[in-house]
């Protein structure tokens, strides 16, 4: 793997198994119900002022955000009238369009490692789901054969430890940890002299839930970046914010903040089945230029997966199957 | 887009101020941008709708329109009308004496439910209940050995049950030893499900309906967007709740989901978790969290700290030199020195009015103010006294003293002399016109008496603040 912007030209990656489109229109079925539905709902009318504002609605019901709700039907706004686009269903693909437009440049690919140990640090606020995606990613990571290092860096939380220690179990990959309490950065300095020496081909370092609010855990955040960079410069390789889709407009404060911190090369959306839609996914590139490197629409492993805009917006999009 | 909601309202009341009555036209305005702000704010798009039909039809009554200010007016009345969508204060949980009573706590993943469990359960105990826990979670690895763990840091018992898989058979069990151990309270933490997945919410169903629980709270993010609303439905109709712990308080999270969760299931938000340590538990204000949503800042809990820590003579002493502008940087360090007992300056600092929304695009970390303070103390009283003795030679030396760039010492002194001007300016011209009770009044906050005096009037911020 992966989250390396790709060229603009570049193909999408690979395709994915059909079965995960599938399970992403299926999961993303909340959504649907939220965006298609109602849209559908307004087939027959004109477009005018007061059909956009009830779309504006439609917009901001699945969390897409005032401003990039605004952005949207204004870039709809723009196309219907080139094309004469006259009535409400016609203004489905238009934002289909604009949505994938957007989402298009979010997409990060899978990309070679030429770095060993590649060092994937992990970060987020609490409860996001930062320890089971690790444990998903190193799933992924063995089942194509690579060596797998966990690294226990959250210290705080009572039982993270060993949470992660049975996600090493599962999947067969090392634990590095300390004792409850100890110093993250202690930890990371040990797990990569270890990783270095042994040749780990990936490493996965768990950090404590912090809210980005508290600025002392934001600089012991820096922290671990530092001391990860004094022990193999270069590193970390990819640094994942990871988001709850359930989160509403905070996710970009959290995103635009942590970034700040820790330059980040990559979001992961958690928990998009259930929720009704993951729409601020649209709003997160205009506050931080930033790839969207996995989404997350289910608890098995093979739910986490990278993210492309297109099979997105179709889920998103999605008719009902009879 | 991050602006403040008190902000945006501000500017719409500004505007309306100037016009002296309410007109339907205004009103529009009004709502326009309280709408949008609400929805900023995450407040559930439906909820906002509702919300805002209502404060429009109480504000284009009567009562209004005869106002002589009338931008006050709707401050008040949408206030009014957040707390009591919000409900009054959160109602203490019915704790029936010489029986177990069962509380059964439920969310989504990540909402907080292990921690809050674990509050819930030292707060218990220290109202003198007999209380357990027991470890329901069998889905996320290491959920048991967590609460383990939180129940051995409270000396509460948990009942884990190891090697069993299902919850309910466990919930049953526990709620027997619990009787057997003559336990007051039995706090039931499970895992996290979504309100989508049935087979979930069936189990999560018959769990309650084998337990019957005293108490279903609903333990929600303060940080979830629109989707609160079915969450907090989802669960109401299935499972039935009766109250709502609200989680992550302590974040920049405007709070909408209260509101929003609030107006669908009815039920009242009795807990705000508003930190990572097991006493970061407090009871939920409405109107507290009615100003914390418009931005007011949480004056109320600000004032119940101060109370409990500021020397009243000493305040008293200081609101008069504020009022005068002498203020001098030995009081500065009074000032800061009794602000520090209070707490964090980051949780003080979001509690004042008007300056919550900013703070939190600053740094204010606990370690600047000890950097003042430092530098403060390195001067002798007359430099306190009289700043402007401080020539290069003399800055130097503080610098040296406390361990700081000269460029520091520069920066809190330049600082120091704006907040004076400030305060002139405040003094001479904006709160001059009513005297100098009203003065004074202004300067301690919303109502007489509720802020002590001489608190951190605006531009008494730290350097890197201003």
């Amino acid at each position: 793997m992966l989250f390396r912007r790709s060229a603009k030209s570049e193909p999408a990656a690979a395709p994915e198994p059909r079965g995960f489109l599938a399970r992403l229109r299926d999961r993303l079925a909340k959504t649907k119900s939220a965006l298609l539905t109602p849209l559908r709902a307004l087939a027959g009318r004109r477009v005018d002022e007061d059909l956009l504002e009830e779309i504006e609605e439609i917009l901001l019901q699945a969390d897409v955000g005032v401003a990039t709700a605004h952005a949207l039907i204004d870039e709809v706004r723009a196309s219907a009238e080139a094309r004469h686009v006259e009535t409400a269903e016609g203004l489905i693909p238009l934002f289909q369009e604009a949505m994938r437009a957007r989402l298009r440049h979010r997409e990060a690919h899978w990309s070679d490692r030429p770095e060993k140990p590649f060092v994937i640090l992990v970060a987020g606020v609490n409860g996001v789901g930062k320890t089971t995606s690790i444990g998903k990613i190193a799933q992924w990571l063995r089942g194509e054969g690579n060596s797998v290092m966990l690294v226990a860096g959250d210290t705080f939380r009572a039982a993270a430890i060993e949470q992660l220690e049975i996600w090493g179990q599962r999947t067969g990959s090392e634990v590095v940890k300390q004792a409850h309490g100890a110093d993250p950065g202690s930890v990371c300095y040990d797990a990569l002299v270890k990783a270095q020496a042994q040749q780990t081909d990936v490493v996965l370092i768990d950090t404590a839930g912090r809210l980005h609010t508290k600025t002392n855990l934001m600089e012991e955040l820096k922290k671990v970046v530092r001391v990860i960079q004094k022990v193999l410069p270069g590193a970390p390789h990819e640094t994942l914010l990871v988001l709850d889709a359930t989160t509403g407009q905070n996710a970009l404060q959290q995103a635009k903040i942590f970034h700040d911190a820790v330059p980040l090369t990559g979001l992961v959306l958690t928990k998009l089945d259930g929720t009704a839609k993951g729409g601020m996914v649209l709003g997160i590139g205009d506050t931080l230029d930033v790839p969207i490197a996995l989404i997350g629409v289910g608890e098995g492993p093979e739910d986490l997966r990278p993210f492309h805009a297109d099979q997105f917006v179709d889920a998103l999009f999605a008719a009902e199957e009879p | 887009m991050f602006d403040a909601l008190g902000e945006k309202l501000d500017g719409v009341f500004r505007r309306l101020r100037g016009q002296g009555t309410i007109t339907e036209k205004n009103i529009r305005e009004a709502m326009r941008e309280i709408r949008l702000a609400l929805l900023e704010a995450d407040v559930n798009f439906k909820v906002v709708k509702k919300f805002t039909q209502d404060v429009t039809e109480k504000a284009v009554g009567a009562e209004v329109i005869r106002g002589v200010n009338p931008g006050q007016q709707i401050v008040k009345i949408v206030h009014d009308e957040l707390v009591e969508m919000m409900g009054g204060k959160g109602e203490a949980l019915d704790i029936k004496p010489d029986k177990v009573n069962a509380i059964v706590l439920f969310g989504l993943q990540g909402s907080g439910k292990t921690t809050f469990a674990a509050k819930l359960a030292k707060r218990l105990r220290k109202q003198g209940r007999r209380v357990m826990l027991a470890a329901c979670d069998r889905q996320r690895p290491a959920a048991i050995k967590q609460l383990e763990t939180l129940g051995g840091q409270i000396d509460v018992p948990v009942f884990a049950a190891p090697g069993q898989s299902d919850p309910v058979a466990i919930a049953a069990a526990a709620l027997e030893e619990a009787d057997h151990q003559s336990m007051n309270v039995l706090i039931i933490d499970t895992a996290g499900r979504l309100h989508v997945d049935s087979e979930l919410m069936t189990q999560l169903a018959r769990l309650k309906a084998k337990v019957k629980p005293a108490h279903s709270l609903l333990v929600a993010d303060a940080m979830t967007g629109q989707d609160a609303v079915n969450v907090a439905e989802a669960f109401h109709t299935r499972i039935g709740i009766d109250g709502v712990c609200l989680s992550k308080l302590d974040g920049d999270a405007r709070g909408g989901a209260a509101l929003s969760i609030r107006a669908v299931t009815g039920q009242p938000i009795r807990f705000a978790s508003v930190g990572e340590k097991l006493d970061d538990l407090e009871e939920f204000h409405a109107d507290r969290m009615a100003q914390r949503i418009l931005g007011m800042g949480d004056v109320l809990s600000l004032v119940e700290k101060a109370q409990e820590t500021i020397d009243i003579e000493k305040a008293a002493k200081m609101q008069e030199k504020l009022l005068k502008a002498e203020i001098d940087l030995q009081d500065f360090l009074e000032q800061m020195q009794q602000v520090k007992k209070m707490g964090s300056m980051k949780d003080i600092l979001g509690m004042i009015p008007g300056i919550g929304r900013q703070i939190r695009q600053v740094n204010v970390g606990d370690g600047e103010l000890h950097r003042v303070e430092a530098i403060i103390q390195s001067m002798t009283p007359q430099e306190r006294q009289w700043p402007h003795l401080l020539d290069g030679s003399r800055r130097r030396r503080v610098a040296r003293g406390a361990g700081v760039d000269v460029a520091e010492v520069n920066a809190l002194l330049k600082q120091f002399e704006g907040m004076k001007k400030m305060m002139k300016g405040m003094m001479g011209l904006g709160l001059g016109k009513g005297g100098k009770r009203k003065q004074r009044r202004a300067l301690a906050g919303l109502k007489p008496g509720m802020v002590p005096p001489g608190m951190f009037p605006p531009g008494m911020m730290p350097p890197g603040l201003g």
